[in-house]
């Protein structure tokens, strides 16, 4: 209920996204007698978040050799528009 | 080295099954696109810092086969390879891409080139057969990492210990 609050959502449609945070891990649901507080499951995030950044750095990594190179490529051709003329 | 001039790469997950990575050039993007095009520049630069391409073969038109073979900082040998599907010369490239140690999972790579005032936005798009595969590739890029990471803390070791006997 509380959650739903914030939402212009209904209440079966914000029990549905719950559900799917809850089956992918991101959130889990406690007790307390007629409330089933949820609490943030942050840790697989983290972990998504470390992938990418990762993946990121590799890319990187080439990106920055590439930067360097093309500095090359361009400093040869310049060179060679001059040898032309 | 001389001082960092374009923004570091940027890598977002538009939909469950894609990675998409931008990153901008200090070039025309006919410079790109000619070292992407051929293995004489590929060798130079392609892969994650470290990695030594040993053997590079690149057919680049239509239909053609890639295989980049590399060296990993721990010494052990393995390949990429993929089919070229597409190319607009300057523009744009889409291929395959599969990592020769994990068969069968093959990604599709749409690579563009845009110019604007000399600089080059340089975009890939992967699309994977599945968010499993997408998230593999990502989890594997990040084994990759740590062990490079490891390395050089290997090769690093000897130095501390040198500097605790003095």
């Amino acid at each position: 209920m509380e959650l739903a609050k914030p939402f212009a959502m209904s209440q079966p449609s914000i029990s549905k996204h719950l559900k799917v945070l809850e089956h992918a891990g991101l959130i889990a649901q406690g007790r307390e007698a007629q409330w089933r507080p949820r609490r943030l499951v942050a840790e697989p995030l983290k972990d998504v978040s470390e992938w990418l950044e990762q993946y990121r750095q590799n890319w990187e990594s080439s990106f920055e050799r590439l930067d360097q190179y093309l500095d090359k490529l361009q400093r040869k051709e310049k060179k060679n528009a001059r040898k032309k003329k | 080295m001389p001082a960092r001039k374009n923004d570091p790469a940027k890598v977002t997950l538009p939909s469950d099954r894609e990675i998409l990575i931008t990153r901008t050039f200090d070039a025309p993007r006919r410079f790109i696109f000619e070292a992407l095009s051929k293995c004489e520049h590929v060798k130079h630069w392609w892969g994650p810092r470290g990695f030594v391409i040993t053997d590079c073969q690149l057919d680049f038109r239509p239909g053609g086969k890639w295989r980049y073979v590399v060296r990993k900082p721990d010494g052990a040998e393995e390949a990429f390879r993929g089919e070229i599907r597409e190319i607009v010369p300057n523009e744009r490239v889409v291929q395959t891409f599969e990592y020769e140690p994990m068969p069968g999972f093959v990604s599709v790579e749409t690579l563009t080139l845009v110019e604007q005032n000399g600089k080059t936005i340089y975009t890939v798009r992967s699309l994977f057969n599945s968010v499993e595969e997408r998230d593999g590739m990502l989890q594997s890029g990040m084994e990759g990492g740590m062990n490079e990471t490891l390395d050089r803390l290997e090769e690093y070791l000897p130095e501390l210990q040198g500097a605790a006997v003095h």
